[in-house]
């Protein structure tokens, strides 16, 4: 069989055996202790032509219902938004995509600067001054945010909404093990964070509130009355998660007194890609800096002055600090924020909210539409491009029909919330026309016990 | 700005050009405003770009001219395993089948994507000698830390809840540590030898009734296989403790020699280092931990599991440890791992690895002679210079890496692994021709003579690139961390 990625010829393996002095490579090998080593081949499906793979690969995408071929109103959390075509041809560029980590600048300008610019992108759509150069996706950026209020503020207990991204929840649990956190959920009433409830569980050993903002229900969570509970206790921050395209019609949590930011740079020229890699972002205060995780760029000038970017503030992170580390990361999603850096590029300082506005606008019309056809919506809330309705039948039952009509349905909200049994989160993006939603409304409406 | 600088995006920016093209709004249209007051309708537009679709294109080309990677040149950075990224990989993870599906479909719906998943882990197994396998670790970092969890799990759930240490070399990559506090161990370090390898001794004098793991690279950071790991598994395990091992120097031994063979526990894989993901300017990668039958209780959830012929996931793990990332990982990485071992198979990563090892002893041999090498034994994948030779003359390893830079080669990893001074880890991976290893070789021999005859130009290196070197200093002492307009 022949190796396409493997240049040795038999003759540069003599030339090599020659210069180190070695009769065959399995003498380089010697040192592995005969008891460990594996006397037979490994049992892996044989190696297979180029032509062969593409074909077999082409196949087995084709056993998935794609959301180009399909109508999907599903989101929580992942979503099908448009990605301009720029995209693809900026992170296809070899220069960017099979590059390291830019540790040497002379020759890593372009992957630093671009996350330079990711960086001030993310800072102006959350109203934070600082932005890290991204992490692996919304669900663990907002655990080390949690992580890192308990360990800036010294206190163990963590307030966190139900609202918020159920699987984030999961995550925030995980990590939350190591430091040993308490995590207190605060529940929802019709969609929403109970204020009450939070009222009550904030005292002086809160760490911080995390609050997600619009919602895993599409609500746009009060964030100012939230803060005015937290100016009762100062110590404690404030962290929220955010999709950042909301983000180009709401009030940036950074105006509300955020002391984090964090989300999911996903709807920015991403594709759902069964749910990575995405990318995470993570905004702060001035204050919290030299506290954030991940790396930093920023701006310097070389020995002519020329301006140029460097990773910096490197003495927070693990292979200079190790175990005292703010964080054990290490891999980001660089082409990633790279792509949605394209993506903000193209859709712009006015796209933005003209692309925001489609997805209200549209969900909204969804939203209507059904409450005319007779289903029961759960908030009358402000909402952003998704909302909850109410089946008569089970959202799988649902979906199932629909699929046979070439639809994907929202989500089924009994995985994760038992007493949202036929609870349907429906998110409606600028991807959707009238007539798809007109479609998904009958085709809804059809459906009975 | 000097005239050298290359504008920012937001330089380029003008009032009133646009690169979108957005459809009308085709449904009526509501009063967003009120409903959501003056409050929370955000008065200030974020200052994105306003450009047109070419001048982004040209900003964006334009920047990928002043960047290095692999299919830019030669790339031994140490430790990286900076490999050739297949282009195959990359086509059929743009398939639409792969990557426009929802993390959230009945699976019923994405059989394919759960096949391949399976599969992955299926082939992942067998490369490892691990019993079962998560893909849920976005990364390395994520994958050791994952591991550790788990271990937690399991002595907690035995009862040993003063296993609070885990211990790792001093050659260690700083993740492992880094993972281990986080995991909420304390790190504990266990010294190398004159070898270069593991000091049993030490290693009997740190272990006890409080070690949780020790963490191991095989081959280590030095590139040498640590030929003692089944007295090292036995002093663990005879401790209570259990093996983790770091799957970064994988490229090593496939097919030689499989970690669960030699004793550990757990395993987390770099599938963007020995697998070919493309580690895009730092990501993202993908970190999938292996395990043993004993562990596999406490593995991330969801797993997924094959019924009859049907794929789907398993919730029901009373004692995982629960998520460790939404969704199932970082699944366009795995699939660029995977096909790439489907185009390798058992043969094929086999022969990856003894070319990965016979360039580096190749290598290491030509270069011997103009650097110190402190451990002379055969190496594996990568190799370990000391540039304390040069530093005599007033030349530092820094100075090196920037000499290299002259000559269109990404320098090597340097300062790393700490205990060696002036390090210089060599990776030159199986995918680079002799005529590249044999250029490098004569570059690093013609600095090497440089340095004793004509020093000035590698301390005063690099003198071709697009900027010189960097006021890091003043970036950490006084931080610009985004554009702010003039």
């Amino acid at each position: 069989m022949e190796f396409r990625y493997l240049p040795m010829t038999e003759t540069d393996k003599k030339e090599m055996l020659d210069a180190i002095g070695i009769q065959s490579t399995e003498e380089l090998f010697s040192d592995i202790p005969d008891k460990v080593r594996l006397k037979r081949e490994m049992n892996l499906k044989a190696p297979t032509s180029e032509i062969e793979l593409k074909k077999e690969l082409v196949r087995m995408s084709k056993k998935n219902y794609n959301l180009q071929e399909y109508t999907s109103f599903l989101g929580a959390g992942v979503y099908d938004h448009f990605i301009p075509s720029v995209v693809d041809h900026v992170i296809s560029r070899s220069e960017f995509y099979t590059a390291y980590t830019p540790y040497q600048p002379e020759i890593s300008q372009g992957e630093l600067q671009a996350i330079f610019e990711f960086q001030t992108m993310i800072s102006e759509l959350t109203g934070m001054p600082v932005a890290n150069s991204s992490m692996y996706d919304g669900g663990t950026s907002l655990a080390e945010a949690v992580n890192l209020s308990a360990a800036q503020t010294r206190k163990k207990k963590v307030l966190v909404s139900k609202a918020i991204h159920p699987e984030s929840q999961a995550v925030i649990e995980t990590y939350a093990k190591g430091p040993n956190l308490e995590i207190v959920y605060i529940d929802h009433v019709d969609g929403r964070t109970d204020l009450d409830q939070l009222a009550r569980e904030l005292d002086e050993d809160t760490a911080s509130v995390v609050i997600q903002y619009p919602n895993f229900f599409g609500q746009v969570e009060p964030l100012k009355e939230v803060r005015e509970l937290l100016d009762g206790q100062k110590k404690t921050m404030f962290i929220v998660s955010s999709n950042p395209l909301a983000l180009g019609y709401l009030t940036p949590p950074g105006e509300f007194g955020a002391d984090i930011v964090v989300g999911d740079t996903q709807v920015f020229g991403i594709p759902a890609q069964f749910g990575g890699p995405h990318c995470g972002y993570f905004a702060t205060t001035e204050k919290l800096m030299r506290k954030i995780p991940g790396r930093l760029v920023g701006q310097t000038v070389d020995e002519d002055g020329v301006r140029g970017f460097v990773l910096t503030l490197q003495a927070r992170e693990q292979h200079i600090r190790r175990e005292k580390a703010t964080s054990n990361i290490c891999s980001n999603q660089a082409l990633n924020a790279l792509a949605s850096s394209v993506a903000m590029s193209s859709i712009g300082k006015h796209g933005l909210k003209k692309m925001a506005e489609l997805n209200m606008q549209k969900a909204r019309y969804a939203k209507k539409k059904l409450e005319e056809a007779g289903f029961e919506v759960l908030s009358d809330g402000a909402f952003f491009n998704e909302f909850v309705v109410k089946l008569p039948v089970t959202v799988k039952v649902a979906n199932d029909r629909l699929l046979e009509k070439g639809i994907i349905g929202g989500y089924d909200l009994a995985v994760y919330y038992p007493e949202l049994e036929g609870h349907m989160l429906i998110a409606v993006t600028e991807i959707r026309t009238k007539e798809e939603i007109d479609a998904f409304v009958k085709e809804l409406g059809d459906i009975h016990e | 700005m000097s005239n050298k600088d290359f504008p920012l995006i937001f330089e380029r920016s003008k009032e009133g050009r646009v690169s979108y093209n957005l459809p009308e709004l085709d449904v009526p249209a509501v009063d967003l405003d009120a409903e959501l007051t003056d409050t929370y309708v955000r008065s200030e537009a974020p200052e994105l770009p306003e450009v047109s679709e070419l001048e982004i294109m040209r900003h964006y080309t334009g920047l990928s001219n002043r960047n290095y990677g692999v299919d830019s040149g030669f790339y031994p950075l140490g430790s990286c395993t900076m490999k050739y990224n297949p282009k195959i990989n990359e086509d059929v993870a743009r398939l639409d089948g792969f990557s426009h599906i929802h993390p959230l479909q009945d699976p019923k719906t994405v059989q394919g994507a759960l096949e391949m998943m399976y599969d992955l882990g299926e082939s992942l197994k067998e490369i490892t000698g691990m019993a079962a396998v998560s893909l849920q670790s976005a990364a390395g970092a994520h994958g050791e830390w994952t591991g550790l969890m788990m271990i937690r799990a399991f002595h907690e759930a035995n009862g040993d809840f003063q296993r609070t240490k885990v211990i790792v070399p001093d050659s260690a990559h700083g993740t492992n540590p880094a993972s281990a506090a986080v995991a909420g161990f304390e790190a504990v370090t266990v010294k190398s030898n004159e070898n270069g390898l593991v000091d049993l001794e030490d290693l009997k004098r740190v272990v006890g009734d409080d070690t949780a793991a020790l963490m191991l690279t095989n081959p280590n950071t030095l590139g040498l296989f640590e030929t003692e790991i089944l007295e090292m598994a036995e002093i663990v395990h005879g401790v209570g403790g259990k093996l983790y091992y770091d799957g970064a120097n994988l490229n090593a031994i496939m097919g030689y020699a499989r970690p669960g063979d030699m004793g550990f526990d757990v395993v987390h894989l770099n599938l963007h280092k020995t697998f070919t993901g493309p580690h895009g300017g730092g990501g993202p990668g993908s970190g999938p931990v292996g395990v043993s039958a004993e562990l596999e209780p406490f593995l991330p959830k969801p797993v997924i599991v094959k019924e009859d012929d049907f794929y789907t996931f398993d919730y029901d793990r009373p004692d995982s440890i629960g998520r460790v990332k939404p969704y199932y990982g970082n699944f366009g990485i795995n699939l660029r791992a995977y096909t790439y071992i489907r185009t390798m198979g058992a043969e094929g990563l086999k022969k990856v690895s003894e070319y990965a090892v016979l360039n580096a002893n190749y290598m290491m041999r030509k270069l011997e002679k103009a650097y110190d090498l402190p451990y002379t034994q055969h190496c594996k994948h990568e190799f370990v210079l000391s540039g304390r030779r040069q530093k005599k003359l007033g030349v530092r390893t820094l100075d090196i890496a920037k000499r290299l830079l002259d000559f269109n080669y990404h320098p090597p990893t340097i300062y790393f692994p700490l205990n060696v001074e002036e390090a210089l880890m060599i990776e030159p991976t199986e995918t680079e021709s002799k005529e590249t290893l044999d250029g490098f070789i004569d570059t690093m021999l013609q600095i090497a003579d440089e340095v004793e005859n004509n020093p000035e130009i590698v301390q005063e290196a690099p003198h071709h690139t697009i900027v010189k070197r960097m006021d890091e200093t003043t970036a950490a002492r006084k931080p610009v961390l985004r554009y702010k307009k003039a």
